[in-house]
């Protein structure tokens, strides 16, 4: 499925495993499992997830034109509907494709790092569905702040274990579940949750969320008959990014957007340790973190910083090593949208299509909000997930910003509270 | 070659403390205090953001040091103004060996470390796959690179490390991340068994707190002891509690003449392999 060499742990400087030791015999034996079961389709494992992924996830996702956003941006919009996937994101594909792989390597035990919830959530669902024992760590800050989805992990029947070390965010929480893994090794699988890490998991997170780029190729040359001139996706870590421009990339006409999260500002703040975005392909510079080479947001010693962004799926100081190096070699542009076209943008997506849109995902909507008029003639957006859980936050944050676009919500102050 | 010296004559000790760990001042003492208590070499960390081998003790450790204000360049300030007559090995991540100075690679931190009077290296997340840069670089100035032996590390791989490695090697008594235990694990003489045949001295880490760890641990056939987190405890104890520095330091030195001895017993326990 793939064309590049799935021995190779590098794509070109970036990559590569740097992992303590006692991590290097699981990741060499996972290695050897990828070979075997997702790129030969050994045992028919890849047969089987992608029934699974029909009948459990409701795959395939449609492609859907864009009535209203095609009329206002002046240009043909199809939006590849990932939010219509079950557990509303993107995710499952990675999470299912994962637990099933432990599944085969006879493993007895997931365990599985969260940021904003989904992917736990989606490791969770996963995890209940193939009936494997599965804990989620997860920083407290993030606890705190992702309620709903900490109950829909329990409620799934996983366990959630708080990370207090440190801010107590992604970050954090990827550290702890590497540390949790070189501890248990022998039978546990760490089902990473996005394109990060050590090899092979850039690859193989690819190849599971592949599907999304295939599924729209296929689809926009048989409403079209053409390959689109553009594809837009949200960049956090890279996940859905990379799954939806996979099998683009040897199209060299079709030009790939990643979205960054660009926060409230670019600039970052050295004393502090922070930046205030999470535009690590625009603005971060090469280093090496959770196991890869890639680009980063680190200080001038190289200490990692502190990220931002009003999306907690987009907050992470790292990307994916494909990513930072298909931008290097200039097949991939790296943009940036800020956390207030972002909201201008989910109001936008949800007013004018009928659809709410996760925040990581407005960000994408923000970018061809704004520079529609630099893009080709027929663009495919990655709806990389539904809005739901982001609610609070919207309201919250919008009625901070006295956004022209947002909807009046004074209802809610004259009931009292935020009314959710 | 520094660190192999430490290991002759008799079972070396070499303890883990985080420099700057709580602030600059004390833990330049409480170093000071682990070298007076007979360490034969001392393994300083220079703290990063993303300690991914360490357990919690350690982590909070790095977290201390990191909020009084530790840098890279105050660590090699520390270093230098650092009393004490043993080598010096530096323990970090390979980011801020990487992002340092203004050439691209290792080589930069290499050459400043070696000006202050380090003598080698441990680097956690840097595998034999990745570390020639380093290693040429040590090579270059002179300096060690020791590599950490775990118990799931497979044959091939020893023999990738076996070509790096220099100084001595670091074996990991048992899975998992840094941290003090009750007990000591029947892995610890596997490992020491596979690795019998290398030419660096063996020196096992992880779990070891007490003089009766230390004692049998070389009795097993070990060469050296290394101990980070009990150490590290008393830091964090008397920190909690806002003891003075010197009683602090005291019991650190009490802890490490504990250790060295029962290395030594260790030693006197074992049937004494012919030294040439």
């Amino acid at each position: 499925m793939s064309t590049d060499d799935a021995h190779d742990p590098k794509f070109g400087e970036y990559g590569g495993q740097y992992v303590p030791e006692a991590l290097m015999p699981a990741i060499e034996e996972l290695a050897d499992a990828y070979e075997r079961y997702v790129l030969h389709n050994e045992d028919g494992f890849m047969d089987e997830f992608r029934s699974r992924l029909a009948d459990f996830g409701g795959r395939p996702t449609p492609l859907q034109y864009a009535d209203q956003l095609s009329e206002r941006y002046d240009t043909d919009i199809y939006l590849k509907r990932e939010d219509l996937l079950h557990g509303g994101a993107h995710k499952l594909n990675n999470a299912l494709g994962q637990v099933l792989l432990a599944k085969y390597m006879g493993k007895e035990r997931i365990i599985a790092e969260t940021g904003a919830g989904q992917h736990g959530t989606a490791t969770a669902m996963a995890a209940a569905h193939l009936d494997m024992p599965c804990e989620i760590y997860m920083g407290e800050t993030d606890i705190a702040r992702q309620r709903p989805n900490v109950f829909r992990m329990k409620i799934n029947g996983s366990e959630v274990v708080p990370v207090t070390v440190g801010r107590g965010t992604l970050k954090e929480a990827i550290s702890e579940t590497m540390r949790e893994w070189a501890t248990t090794v022998e039978n546990t699988h760490y089902v990473i949750g996005s394109v990060v890490g050590p090899h092979p998991f850039p690859k193989m997170v690819r190849d599971f969320h592949a599907v999304i780029s295939e599924e729209a190729r296929e689809q926009i040359l048989e409403q079209t008959g053409e390959l689109p001139s553009d594809v837009v996706a949200c960049a956090g870590g890279g996940s859905n990014t990379m799954g939806a421009f996979a099998e683009f990339i040897a199209d060299a006409d079709v030009a790939l957007h990643a979205v960054e999260a660009g926060g409230s500002a670019l600039t970052v703040d050295e004393e502090e340790g922070v930046a205030p975005n999470s535009a690590t392909l625009s603005t971060g510079d090469e280093g090496v973190l959770h196991g890869a080479r890639t680009k980063l947001l680190q200080d001038s010693d190289g200490q990692i910083m502190e990220s931002h962004s009003v999306s907690a799926g987009l907050d992470y100081a790292g990307v994916g090593p494909e990513l930072a190096h298909l931008v290097d070699e200039g097949r991939v542009t790296p943009v940036n949208v800020d956390d207030d076209l972002a909201l201008e943008a989910f109001h936008r997506l949800s007013q004018d299509e009928g659809i709410i849109p996760a925040l990581e995902t407005a960000h994408a909507f923000g970018y061809v909000e704004k520079y529609h008029d630099d893009l080709g003639d027929s663009v495919v957006v990655n709806v990389s997930g539904r809005g739901d859980k982001d609610l609070e936050t919207v309201i919250e944050e919008t009625t901070k910003r006295d956004l022209d676009i947002a909807p009046d919500m004074s209802i809610l102050q004259q009931m009292g509270g935020s009314g959710l | 070659m520094g660190l192999e010296a430490a290991f002759t004559d008799e079972p070396a000790f070499v303890p883990y403390l985080a420099a700057g760990d709580p602030n600059y001042e004390d833990s330049l003492a409480y170093v000071e205090a682990l070298a007076e208590g007979g360490a034969d070499a001392i393994e300083l960390g220079l703290p990063f953001s993303e300690p991914i081998a360490e357990g919690t003790t350690i982590q909070n450790a790095i977290v201390r040091a990191l909020e009084s204000g530790m840098t890279v360049e105050r660590y090699f300030d520390f270093v230098s103004e650092l009393d004490v007559n043993v080598p010096l090995v530096c323990m970090t991540y390979y980011n801020l060996i990487y992002q340092y100075g203004s050439s691209e690679g290792p080589r930069d931190f290499v050459a400043r470390s070696a000006e202050v009077g380090i003598d080698g290296f441990v680097v956690p997340d840097l595998p034999a796959e990745e570390a020639g840069p380093l290693r040429e670089a040590c090579d270059e100035f002179g300096l060690d690179l020791v590599f950490i032996v775990a118990p799931t590390t497979t044959p091939e791989r020893l023999e990738r490390m076996r070509e790096h490695v220099s100084g001595y090697v670091y074996v990991q008594a048992r899975l998992g991340v840094t941290g003090a235990r009750d007990d000591v694990d029947d892995a610890t003489e596997e490992s020491l068994t596979r690795i019998a045949d290398w030419d660096v001295p063996k020196a096992v880490g992880f779990g070891i707190k007490t003089g009766e760890h230390a004692e049998r641990i070389v009795s097993a056939g070990a060469d050296g002891v290394i101990v980070g987190s009990a150490l590290v405890d008393i830091v964090a104890e008397g920190y909690e509690d806002g003891d003075p520095t010197d009683e602090i330091a005291a019991r650190l030195e009490a802890l490490a003449r504990e250790l060295k001895q029962g290395a030594l017993r260790g030693a006197q326990e074992r049937p004494q392999p012919e030294r040439t």
